[in-house]
């Protein structure tokens, strides 16, 4: 702590390099963070879902129905808690093109199983006796200036296309930070009853189960496909864990790609960190021969110069850092993401890579201004 | 002209000298490079997507789906719809037929060859004899044609070198059907290569849709023609459909993806950008303290400053292209033609398509980078000429 003063003084020597370095730093990190942001965005926030949820869909293909008579069949093997359904409803609301996060949900099982969501107990009540009830995440209805009690009028393409379906909004679910709150859920019986494709009738999009057991969760899998095996709707069965990083890996390796973005940023920016440490040291080697001649041993020349860097990546880091999260906290400017947070994991991650950026860049300065023969030094100038 | 021989001279030394300041030189080369390389590479998916989903799209074919509908995904036709749509103006006939090809078009689940634990959605469809004749740029490049009635079926290159299983001889199981790959056809590079198709009367047993299609494909007499067969249909009561034509219709299913990826693209293209510009200032200001002496003295025999401050600029300029080239190569050897498939959106299927550097996308890398030494070089060469001479000729 002595030689803080110090340090103060050399990272400031030459102001104009350091501010530069520090704003490279600074620009360095605040990427870091968005890219992070934007791959948490395409994980669908897998990190969240529940480990004893599983969800059985139809083994051709998700967009393929299941029986709604398979719910009793799960319901009643033993390691089962609770069993809800999911129908993707497709509604666009006012123009064709603009598809939200619609689903035809049954309310009391959903609600069990999703605990994460939260309703206030009145909003529920409404809900399970309004047909036409539905329960929207807080920031979709944030976004459309959605309030209780307002009716909203939704386009299905694929269901009853010609007229729009009415739902009146009865409830407005928050969640945790890293929940999709963009989602719109309505009655299961309201769709089924009103839909025009008599095939389609008593058919469900998925099933998500919850089990006692996280730990058997493969062996319940199999039991739940072994019971509808060789029958017209075979299904395949997951963990929700599972099934939406397999769903994530369809848009395809994002996670490759934004690791690869910020592996080229990072690398490209402690390059310009490192490059203007060997210069400074350079400059500054009869001084730091002047420092060794006071009596300065090898280990603290090492520190200091260390700090230098470590003052220069930390400090302007961390900014960026900071940037990034502010950023990120005025949410999602394009409107489209489910997810738009900046996790802890990353922040973590970035303040390990910061400390790391710091002791690489400063480490072959530091070794060289801590060999330094104090004649040889003094000699060179 | 003494003073362009005058910039010319000092130019030619500054150029020459970089040798001496490889280190800060290099520093500045490969940050351009990181942000030309990334900048190209990003933008080289989306041109390479939006050229897969665009490659067939024909003007003188009308797509038609169910009214009110944007994907065929979602779209359903009945068999006697397709019926009348057969006898409307405005398409051209082989003959006595029509060139009319109802499709139906599904998904099912196979592994992925780059991650084989996981399933994607790939597109399935159902097509007529007459297809071929309607989607002409259709090749068999492997085996041969499927048989019609028979459960035989032909894949789309995209979609064999992206999926397991999927090779002559193959078959193709899922839950409980199965279909003998019998051909590979290209389409031309459009979103169809990334298809298999099989006898739609097959697949519609299958799907327990009798006489179900989702889309129909029409060639029409001319371009001009498409406003005849639309009027015809809308005026129809005994059909509810929408008509589009072919390019229209695969130029909209793009637009989601490639906005969100040039956003991106561009958005962390431009936070790098200036990131390099930082880093070329901090190389272009070593290059000028390293030199204040030479400079100085060069200003005290009479050289005028915009010389001075010309070749620093220039300096800065061939860092940022040399920077530059460096990064358009590097992503042109390793992304161009690079084969990958992702989700469409829209109709929640798997699209092959490779990366693209094209030449556009090749030259914009490498304006953004001298962009980036020109800026970066400013400052700096400002700082040169305004240099006291007197003092910079005592400082050792």
């Amino acid at each position: 702590m002595r030689y803080l003063g110090l340090i103060w003084m050399n990272v400031w020597r030459r102001r104009i390099r350091t501010i530069f370095t520090l704003l490279s730093i600074f620009i360095a990190f605040l990427l870091f963070g968005i890219v992070m942001t934007v791959r948490n965005a395409f994980s669908l926030g897998v990190e969240v879902a529940g480990i004893d949820r599983l969800v059985l869909i139809n083994k051709v293909t998700l967009i393929l129905p299941l029986p709604i008579s398979y719910k009793q069949k799960i319901q009643k093997t033993p390691g089962v808690q609770e069993v809800t359904h999911e129908t993707w409803f497709n509604g666009a609301y006012q123009q064709p093109s603009n598809v939200l996060n619609t689903m035809a949900v049954e309310p009391d099982s959903f609600l069990k199983i999703y605990s994460e969501f939260k309703v206030p107990a009145e909003q529920i009540a409404k809900w399970q006796t309004d047909r036409q009830g539905a329960i929207v995440g807080k920031d979709l209805a944030a976004r459309y200036g959605w309030k209780l009690g307002d009716r909203v009028p939704l386009l299905s393409a694929i269901w009853q296309p010609k007229e729009p379906w009415q739902f009146n909004i009865d409830g407005i679910y928050d969640a945790g930070p890293s929940v999709d709150k963009t989602q719109f859920f309505f009655r299961y019986d309201y769709l089924d009853e009103n839909r025009n494709i008599s095939t389609a009738r008593n058919t469900v999009g998925w099933y998500i189960v919850k089990i006692d057991d996280p730990s058997r969760a493969a062996e319940l899998g199999q039991t739940f496909d072994a019971m509808f095996a060789n029958s017209s709707a075979e299904t395949k069965t997951t963990t929700e864990k599972g099934f939406i990083e397999g769903f994530a890996k369809q848009i395809g390796d994002i996670g490759a790609i934004t690791i690869a973005i910020a592996s080229i940023v990072l690398f490209m920016f402690g390059l310009i960190a490192a490059s203007t440490m060997v210069q400074s040291v350079r400059e500054r080697t009869s001084e730091l021969a002047v420092l060794k001649t006071l009596g300065f041993t090898d280990v603290r020349i090492l520190a200091l110069v260390l700090s230098e860097s470590l003052f220069v990546t930390v400090g302007g880091g961390g900014l960026g850092l900071i940037a990034a999260w502010l950023i990120v906290q005025r949410g999602d400017p394009t409107g489209q993401l489910p997810v738009f947070i900046l996790s802890q994991t990353d922040i973590a991650a970035g303040i390990i890579l910061m400390v790391l950026m710091g002791l690489v860049a400063g480490i072959m300065p530091a070794l060289s201004a801590m060999r330094l023969q104090i004649t040889d030094a003094l000699r060179r100038t | 002209m003494t003073w362009l021989r005058q910039t010319i001279a000092v130019m030619l030394i500054n150029l020459q000298t970089i040798p001496s300041r490889l280190g800060s030189s290099i520093v500045a080369i490969i940050g351009i490079a990181g942000v030309v390389i990334v900048f190209v590479s990003v933008l080289s998916i989306s041109s390479g997507f939006s050229s897969a989903m665009t490659g067939t799209g024909a003007p003188d074919r009308a797509l038609i789906l169910r009214k009110g509908v944007d994907t065929e995904m979602t779209s359903g036709l009945e068999g006697t719809e397709v019926r009348i749509i057969r006898e409307a103006p405005g398409i051209r006939y082989d003959g006595d037929s029509p060139l009319v090809s109802a499709e139906l078009s599904v998904v099912i689940d196979l592994p992925k060859k780059s991650k084989p634990d996981w399933t994607a959605n790939v597109p399935m469809r159902g097509i007529q004899p007459e297809t071929p004749k309607v989607r002409s740029e259709m090749k068999i490049i492997e085996g041969r044609m499927l048989r019609f009635g028979t459960d035989e079926a032909i894949v789309g290159k995209g979609a064999k070198s992206q999926f397991v299983g999927l090779n002559v001889g193959d078959t193709i199981v899922s839950a409980q059907n199965r279909w003998t790959v019998v051909g590979t056809f290209e389409a031309g590079g459009g979103v169809a290569e990334s298809e298999i198709w099989c006898d739609v009367q097959n697949l519609q047993n299958v799907y327990h849709r009798t006489n179900g299609f989702s889309v129909v494909l029409a060639k029409l007499e001319s371009v001009e023609s498409f406003g005849r067969l639309n009027d015809w249909l809308m005026k129809n009561p005994q059909v509810q459909v929408g008509v589009q034509r072919e390019n229209d219709y695969y130029s909209s299913q793009s637009k989601t993806m490639t906005s969100i990826i040039n956003t991106l693209g561009f958005g962390i293209a431009s936070l790098m950008a200036v990131g390099a510009v930082f880093g070329a200032i901090l190389t272009m200001y070593t290059a000028v303290a390293s030199r204040s002496r030479e400079i100085a003295t060069l200003r005290a025999l009479g050289f005028n400053t915009i010389s001075v401050i010309v070749s620093v600029l220039a300096e800065s300029v061939v860092l940022g292209g040399i920077g530059g080239l460096v990064g358009a190569l590097a992503a042109y050897a390793a992304f161009d033609g690079f084969q990958t498939s992702t989700m469409n959106f829209q109709t929640f299927s798997q699209v092959a398509f490779a990366f693209q550097v094209t030449p556009a996308l090749f030259i914009t890398g490498l304006v953004y980078a001298l962009s980036i030494g020109l800026v970066g070089g400013l400052l700096p060469a400002i700082r040169a000429a305004r240099l006291p001479i007197s003092k910079a000729l005592r400082e050792l």
